[in-house]
């Protein structure tokens, strides 16, 4: 089977609700719960209040002041009761604009807590967390999950809570009001109940359908913005248009699907309702006829049935919502509970000042747990040497480093600084002992100089140069329109690869580490570059340890000690000289370059 | 109005729908009103005068009526709904397209997240707007002239006293309307700026880590999560200053309509069932009124969105086909390559020197051309002006004599095949990514292509082998796989020209040079440019260029540009620093070192 692009869906969730997921959530309205109690209250007592007696005071007006059954109109009373209605709009004025505001305060700041907490928690999860997840996956929970979350503690919590509040004073009036006729009205709610809990499933199912089919559209749309100049290059646009027509289609069917049972919604409630009118109309007129009841109450039931459907309608919908948000609540929480793989000890000790001895003892240690990376790696290297790691793509080198850095933690044996395990350090003080430029360069949006300064925020703008100096970035760095402050954008888009290497290499040198990793960092820099960096590091490496991960010989030779890994293992080690001297990986090595060179 | 003009080719063919849209709620407005009428009857000519036999078949009406109306609200909703996909639909591919058109010129200046928020949130704008929105707003003024005429006919002076209330309605409207767009601008670049920040530290969590800066990157996300609540709640001040406003002036009118009514039924000049039959209809003119703000809201976050797709899909495309565009044949190509006095600079970097002067370049047919240069000297600039990735400012590129200007953009690019320096895999798998750019490969193509480009072995010894699911999502695969998958893609077609943009930096010597031999064998007769900072990926090229900012510096043979000082040999000397003597014998280099490669492996 052919598939052009292929996009891992999430799963279709059944089960209706999660109540410990409930409770999380209102974890986070609990701080704000006296808010919440002041907007209900003052949407209950002044909102309720104002809705309630407007009728009531019309209806004064007119039986009273304009047309008393006496006969003796009263222009006074009449405009006082007008008057008494522009207090209660009034009041309805300052109730609406506080709740407005209340609400919005309440669901943005619960909103705030709950991104934060999430951020929060990403950033001390380890490795192996981002290696499984696209970066697109992770961005989604951060920015849409949440989003998705933010109508309901908005609205949502205050609305309900008054939405409550009015459905049990509609049926309580009701009840009192005529006991018989209330009763019979009551039973159209169940079959209202039954019918809107059969179609809101379907409906729910049908949103989740849709939501699936929209995150791979965004999936692809992410994909095929970065990968735009690839499907240039091979002219596939025509291929790829007619991938996302196939695509954008079945999003569209599952939308038509979904919005055409949405929109089934309102009428088939509006005709339940129908059924609760013919038993007003019927019984009530019975009622009268018998001499039970009087016409004032029947059209004050009129009106008042009318506001009873309004909250049950609004709190299904509002059942639907949360339904719909616990999907996004549950991806959150499923981060929110995920451990960092690489947790921190108690009593972790704070690494300082050190020598820079390391230390490698029987370790072993893989990706995946079928796959080794490294099998019972031992290396000792003395503080202040610079050690070269050389071996075929896939034969541990980047792993060495990884451990070292704590990126990972290994299966078995250990990794030492100074003779600390550093299991037993703190993850904060390990790094910032160590400075390290990666095979990927990753530019910040911003300054330039922020960049560099980015492992060591109090650098004076001299000490930024100095280093960019060093590693003979200077130059590129001034022909830029503003220098230092140029703005570089996402990735450091503007720049060349290679200029992007140098900034990292300036930016670990700035953090002035114990220990210096260079990660095939020099890659893409230029042979005339990476020999004046390499002056420039030889003074700057004295008396730090550094590990060089290279390909390249002229980067490798001038090491103290070089190792030699294939498959996970360490095969030779020893300096340039030495290890020319017998024969083996290293010496092929070297002689394949001469070879290629010439053959 | 103008923003929902321009768009209208993507939903004015499915007028049938926008007609149903608001007809259907138009109608099911109406049927509301005649209800209250039912209920009238029922209590005047029913009720009160005690003839109750008509009881039974006025209910039938009135739930035959809701029922109408239910189904009438229907209408309007499957409308609206069929309406908004189908405008979602047709916005969405044509970004899509536009998006597969657009030059590298402008993705060099735009950013994934605000592309993907135009793709997705503008569209939903639009969507909701133009199917339902658009019909509650006109049901909204329909209901305004409707009743006030109703009301005319009852009492004319009365109803020109309420309707006072609709200027003031409409200029606090207006200037809601005002006040909350730029909200909503703000918004949407808080949110964007908010998504940046994320996206950022994610792609760049391991130089976050590694400098153990998670504490500084909370703090950044800090500020723009507060700037995002801060404007959000921006935007409820806004609503909590006019929401309540507009009900409030709504409700004025009744209270004033019952003072100057009631007033004039006490002197007589009015009678009371005019009064209530006024006061009914206002309530129902005023019910929907307070709906306004929220309609308002939706206009103003739609015309926004609607701009922001506009914006988009009228971008200008800079390397584009023309009428005359000449068709290649792709058995007449032979590849023969001229830049002559070719200069560019980029447009959206002015700032900048140009990245190419007075380049010149001829590669015949089969010629192997290689291309050495600091960073930022030009080399991916020339091959990218081959690609028409851009088009040059001055001089001409020339591809078989013909203008690669005047060649059609897919005939031109499908006879080059490119590896870029940062290799690029899409979410599928390993297969797919090969015959990327050939849909139609066989199996064997495509191994054989993964063979030339040593990737064969270590696909093999994937769990999945060809099958393996590779990309964001996918198995994580290694710099240097990830290259040969890319030459493989590269080498898959066959092209007549073939360029490899520093695209084997990450590889060991050993298996770029088995690489390089597999491209010399298939590569006969077919012109290669090659990018690299190795001399010994560069020195079996016919034509070295060598590139200083822009500038040509150096060019021959490997054998001649060793003998030169320059930039060349210095790189040579670098590379290869334990044997200076073959600088001085370069012309007998080559058997030396066989010979002492071949006796050390006698020996070892």
């Amino acid at each position: 089977m052919s598939r052009k692009f292929v996009y891992q869906d999430d799963e279709l969730i059944e089960k209706p609700f999660n109540w410990k997921q409930v409770g999380r959530l209102v974890g986070f309205v609990t701080p704000y719960k006296s808010a919440v109690t002041r907007v209900v209250f003052v949407m209950t007592v002044f909102g309720m209040l104002s809705r309630l007696a407007i009728p009531f005071l019309m209806s004064m007006a007119i039986d009273k002041a304009i047309h008393p059954k006496d006969g003796n109109s009263s222009t006074s009373l009449l405009v006082s009761l007008v008057a008494a209605m522009l207090i209660m709009y009034g009041m309805r004025w300052w109730a609406q604009k506080y709740t407005i505001q209340k609400t919005n305060e309440i669901g943005q700041k619960v909103i705030f807590d709950l991104r934060a907490a999430l951020f929060r928690h990403i950033q001390s999860l380890s490795f192996r967390f981002f290696d499984k997840r696209p970066a697109g996956s992770v961005l989604v929970r951060v920015t849409n999950d949440v989003n998705s979350l933010q109508d309901m503690f908005t609205n949502g919590v205050v609305n309900s809570a008054i939405d409550i509040v009015q459905l049990i004073g509609i049926t309580i009036i009701l009840l009192v009001m005529e006991p018989k006729l209330g009763l019979a009205i009551m039973i159209t709610v169940p079959l209202m109940f039954i019918i809107s809990s059969a179609l809101r499933k379907k409906i729910r199912m049908a949103w989740q359908i849709v939501r699936i089919k929209q995150s791979r559209i965004n999936s692809h749309l992410n994909e095929s913005i970065q990968g735009i100049r690839v499907t240039q290059a091979y002219a596939q646009e025509k291929e790829n248009i007619a991938f996302f027509d196939g695509m954008n289609k079945s999003n569209i069917r599952s939308w038509n699907t979904a919005s055409a049972l949405n929109q089934l919604f309102g009428p088939v409630i509006e005709i339940t309702s129908a059924v609760g009118t013919l038993i007003l109309l019927l019984y009530g007129t019975y009622l009268i006829q018998s001499g039970a009841m009087t016409v004032g109450v029947l059209v004050a039931f009129i009106t008042y049935v009318g506001s009873f459907w309004e909250p049950i309608t609004r709190l299904g919908n509002m059942y639907s919502q949360l339904l719909i948000s616990m999907s996004s609540a549950e991806r959150i929480f499923e981060f929110m509970d995920e451990k960092p793989a690489v947790p921190e000890k108690d009593g972790a000790v704070k690494l300082s000042n050190l020598n820079g001895d390391v230390k490698l003892e029987g370790v072993t240690f893989g990706y995946e747990s079928d796959r080794p990376a490294l099998r019972g790696v031992d290396l000792e290297v003395k503080a202040g040497l610079s050690v070269a790691l050389v071996g075929h793509t896939g034969s541990g080198k980047s792993t060495i480093v990884n451990l070292l850095c704590r990126f990972y933690d290994t299966v078995e044996g250990r990794v030492l600084l100074d003779g600390i395990d550093v299991k037993d350090a703190t993850i904060e003080s390990l790094r910032s002992q160590i400075g390290i430029v990666l095979q990927d360069t990753f530019i910040f949006s911003g300054s330039i100089r922020d960049n560099i300064r980015y492992g060591r925020p109090d650098a004076t703008d001299a000490e930024v140069e100095a280093a960019a100096r060093s590693v003979r970035a200077h130059e590129f760095i001034v022909d830029l329109p503003n220098g230092y402050d140029t703005e570089v954008e996402e990735r450091g888009n503007a720049l060349s690869v290679g200029q992007r290497q140098l900034l990292s290499f300036a930016r670990a040198l700035l953090a002035n580490p114990r220990i210096l990793v260079l990660d095939e960092a020099t890659a893409s820099i230029d042979t005339e570059t990476e020999l004046r960096i390499q002056e420039a590091l030889s003074t700057l490496l004295q008396g730090r340890t550094s590990f060089i991960v290279a390909h390249r010989l002229s980067t490798i030779r001038h090491s103290d000690l070089i190792v030699v890994l294939d498959h996970g293992e360490i095969v030779d080690q020893g300096s340039h000289d030495e290890l020319m001297k017998r024969p083996g990986h290293y010496r092929n090595l070297v002689d394949a370059q001469y070879r290629y060179l010439s053959a | 109005m103008d923003i929902f003009r321009a768009l209208k080719s993507y939903y004015w063919q499915d007028k049938g729908f926008l007609w149903g849209s608001v007809v259907g709620l138009a109608i099911a407005t109406a049927l509301g009103l005649v209800y209250p009428l039912l209920l009238k009857t029922l209590i005047d000519d029913m009720i009160v005068p005690g003839k109750y036999e008509g009881v039974l078949q006025l209910s039938l009406v009135a739930v035959g009526i809701i029922i109408v109306k239910a189904g009438f609200q229907y209408v309007h909703g499957f409308s609206g709904g069929r309406l908004g996909n189908r405008l979602a639909y047709r916005l969405r591919n044509g970004c899509y397209e536009k998006l597969q058109q657009l030059s590298f010129s402008f993705y060099d200046k735009a950013r994934t997240g605000d592309l993907m928020s135009r793709l997705t949130a503008d569209i939903e704008g639009m969507r909701n707007f133009i199917g339902f929105g658009f019909a509650q707003l006109l049901n909204t003024g329909f209901l305004l002239i409707f009743g006030f005429m109703m009301m005319f006919f009852i009492d004319w002076k009365l109803t020109v006293m309420t309707f006072a209330m609709i200027p003031v309605l409409a200029y606090v409207a207006i200037r809601f309307e005002q006040n909350i767009h730029p909200v909503f601008r703000s918004i949407r670049s808080a949110v964007g700026r908010l998504t940046v920040r994320v996206q950022e530290n994610i792609t760049g969590v391991r130089t976050v880590k590694s400098f153990a800066r998670e504490p500084f990157e909370i703090n950044k996300f800090v500020k723009e999560n507060v700037d995002y609540r801060d404007n959000h709640l921006q935007l409820a001040v806004v609503w909590a200053k006019y929401f309540p406003v507009i009900e409030f002036i709504a409700n004025l009118s009744v209270a004033a309509l019952l003072l100057v009514g009631g007033w004039r039924v006490i002197d007589g000049s009015l009678s009371l069932g005019d009064l209530v039959a006024l006061s009914g209809m206002l309530g129902l003119i005023v019910a929907p009124l307070w709906t306004l703000g929220f309609q308002i809201n939706n206009y103003t976050q739609s015309k926004a969105s609607g701009e922001r797709l506009l914006e988009l899909l009228n971008q200008p495309i800079s390397v584009k086909n023309t009428k005359n565009s000449l068709e290649l044949d792709t058995n007449a190509v032979q590849g023969h390559i001229r830049f002559e006095d070719v200069s560019f600079r980029y447009t959206n970097r002015d700032e900048l020197p140009s990245a190419l002067l007075g380049f010149n370049l001829d590669a015949p047919a089969g010629a192997v051309i290689g291309l050495l240069g600091g960073t930022g000297s030009g080399k991916s600039t020339a091959v990218g002006l081959l690609l028409r990735a851009y088009d040059v400012g001055e001089g001409s590129v020339t591809l078989d004599g013909v203008d690669v200007r005047h060649i059609e953009l897919a005939s031109l690019r499908s006879q080059i095949s490119i590896v870029f320096q940062e290799s690029f895999l899409f979410s599928t798998t390993i297969k797919e990514n090969i015959s990327y750019g050939f849909p139609d490969a066989t199996q064997e193509e495509i191994e054989e292509a993964a063979r030339l480009a040593q990737a064969d072995g270590f696909i093999r010894e994937l769990p999945l082998g060809y099958d393996t699911i590779v990309g964001e999502r996918g198995m994580g695969l290694s710099g240097g796989q990830k290259q040969r998958i890319a030459i493989a893609r590269a080498l898959l077609g066959k092209p007549k020209i073939l360029i490899l943009d520093d695209a084997t930096s990450a590889l060991d010597m050993e298996t770029e040079n088995e690489i390089q031999t597999a491209i010399r064998q298939v590569m006969v007769g077919r012109t290669v440019f090659m990018i690299a900072h190795r001399i010994s990926t560069l020195r079996r090229a016919d034509e070295i260029v060598v590139l200083d900012r822009g500038h040509t510096i150096q060019r021959g043979t490997h054998e001649r540009l060793i003998r030169q000082p320059g930039l060349y040999r210095e790189t040579y000397r670098i590379q290869y620093a334990d044997r200076p003597d073959e600088l001085d014998q370069s012309s007998h280099a080559s058997e030396i070192t066989l010979v002492k490669s071949a006796e050390r492996r006698v020996t070892g």
